[in-house]
């Protein structure tokens, strides 16, 4: 009594229980259950995968191979990891792989895993105001913030995706990329500070110009 | 305790998710009352956190979710039926050439089971040459002209005509080999089956309602 008490007071619990089960019972073999399994999921797979690759049709080609993988594997799922850290893994290391055979084909392979050392330092200090979100409305802003990620490394990207644009907690992100929390922190600050530095770079050169900001203030 | 600049600079990620402690909070807080330069990079980091966050930055592809949802089907009438994904629809053919051939196809067994295929972004294609030369590497799953810029392992290349690759499993490439899929029937309710009939890689049938 007390436990479903509890659930009735816990959304969370109550998705975790629900999940919980449907996982128990794509592993009994009831396997046309495991798209309800992971369609909570979908799009954080499918930005994971985009993150990492920066195209959409691979991207989509990899979400579905690594759902697939998921269900391949599903027995091998065990309880202490969270599923979505589990799915997001699987995602990676599949999107990992595609980038890896693309990358030896070109034969540019650099190891882009290792931390920069020393500090970010911030290169402009315009005046700044808050953005409306209705900005986000206009198509070329869309487009501008998605080429101002897209020019980031890789590792910077995959981290700033999970963690902000996903909104997985710190942990969950480490645990997704296979990295150190302390890694996600450093990579996370130099991600956002490079976007604000790249947005203001942007804002100068007039991307912004014809959008209903105040004139004489920066947004970035 | 008081902080400089460059301190700031390297806990502005940390202070907006609330991840520094009490003490470091309150230094910086006094900081950007008097620092300009950092309060424009807070204000600013801060902007670029939210507009990110918003669901509009990320949206998947129309059909992505019904794309996802047919893909994870397949493999389940795979084990069901146990005939691989593509050969599904040779059965109601198999069984027209059964009642026009007189049952004489019911114990000789020239329906051949198909290979299992290396991908299972397969989806029915015609038309492909049987003795067309193609090209398959090792690791890949998908075969190609050769030339084509999407072969991996190009070092571990091998030569062999269409129809080796499609009893191999390989699976053509969608951009390479395309050109065999758009002259194939569009959409025929009974799907003539043409010398052969492998599985023909492909992003999805609406792609191409939307290239036409």
């Amino acid at each position: 009594m007390s436990e479903s008490h509890s659930v009735l007071n816990n959304p969370e619990a109550a998705v975790s229980e629900r999940e919980q089960d449907l996982i128990a019972r794509v592993q009994r073999g009831q396997r046309e259950l495991f798209y309800e399994l992971v369609q909570p999921y979908e799009r954080r797979v499918y930005a994971a995968a985009l993150a990492i690759l920066r195209n959409d049709a691979d991207a989509e080609d990899v979400a579905q191979e690594a759902m697939l993988k998921a269900l391949a594997k599903i027995n091998q799922f065990r309880a202490e990891s969270r599923f979505s850290t589990w799915l997001i893994q699987i995602t990676v290391n599949e999107a990992l792989m595609r980038r890896r055979r693309e990358r030896t084909r070109r034969m540019d392979a650099i190891d882009e895993n290792r931390d920069e050392e020393g500090a970010y330092k911030p290169r402009d200090f315009a005046d700044w105001r808050e953005i409306p979100s209705e900005a986000l409305e206009h198509k070329e802003v869309r487009q501008r913030l998605a080429q101002a990620l897209a020019s980031l490394d890789r590792k910077y990207r995959e981290v700033f995706v999970l963690r902000d644009m996903e909104q997985l907690n710190i942990q969950e992100t480490a645990e997704a990329l296979g990295i150190s929390v302390a890694s996600v922190k450093t990579r996370l600050l130099r991600a956002r500070l490079m976007l604000r530095d790249l947005l203001a770079a942007g804002w100068e050169q007039g991307w912004f110009s014809r959008l209903p900001f105040e004139k004489g203030t920066k947004p970035w | 305790m008081v902080v400089n600049c460059e301190q700031v600079w390297l806990e502005v990620s940390n202070y907006i998710d609330g991840e520094v402690e009490a003490s470091l909070r309150s230094a910086m807080e006094e900081h950007f009352q008097t620092c300009t330069r950092c309060r424009s990079v807070l204000e600013g980091t801060r902007n670029v956190v939210q507009l990110f966050g918003d669901e509009r930055m990320l949206e998947v592809p129309v059909g992505f979710s019904r794309r996802l949802q047919k893909k994870l089907v397949q493999p389940v009438r795979t084990a069901q039926s146990g005939w691989s994904g593509w050969s599904a629809w040779l059965i109601p053919v198999a069984a027209l050439a059964l009642i026009a051939g007189g049952l004489e196809l019911a114990s000789s067994g020239t329906v051949n089971r198909p290979p299992e295929l290396k991908s299972e972004h397969a989806q029915p294609a015609q038309n492909i040459p049987p003795d067309l030369p193609v090209v398959v590497s090792a690791g890949a799953r998908l075969f190609h002209v050769a030339g084509c810029e999407f072969i991996h392992n190009k070092d571990k290349e091998r030569t062999m005509t269409a129809k080796q690759a499609m009893d191999e499993g390989y699976v053509p490439c969608a951009r390479c080999l395309r050109k065999y899929l758009n002259t194939a029937g569009k959409h025929s309710s009974a799907p003539v089956v043409s010398e052969i009939s492998p599985g023909f890689e492909v992003e999805d049938e609406e792609t191409h309602h939307h290239g036409d």
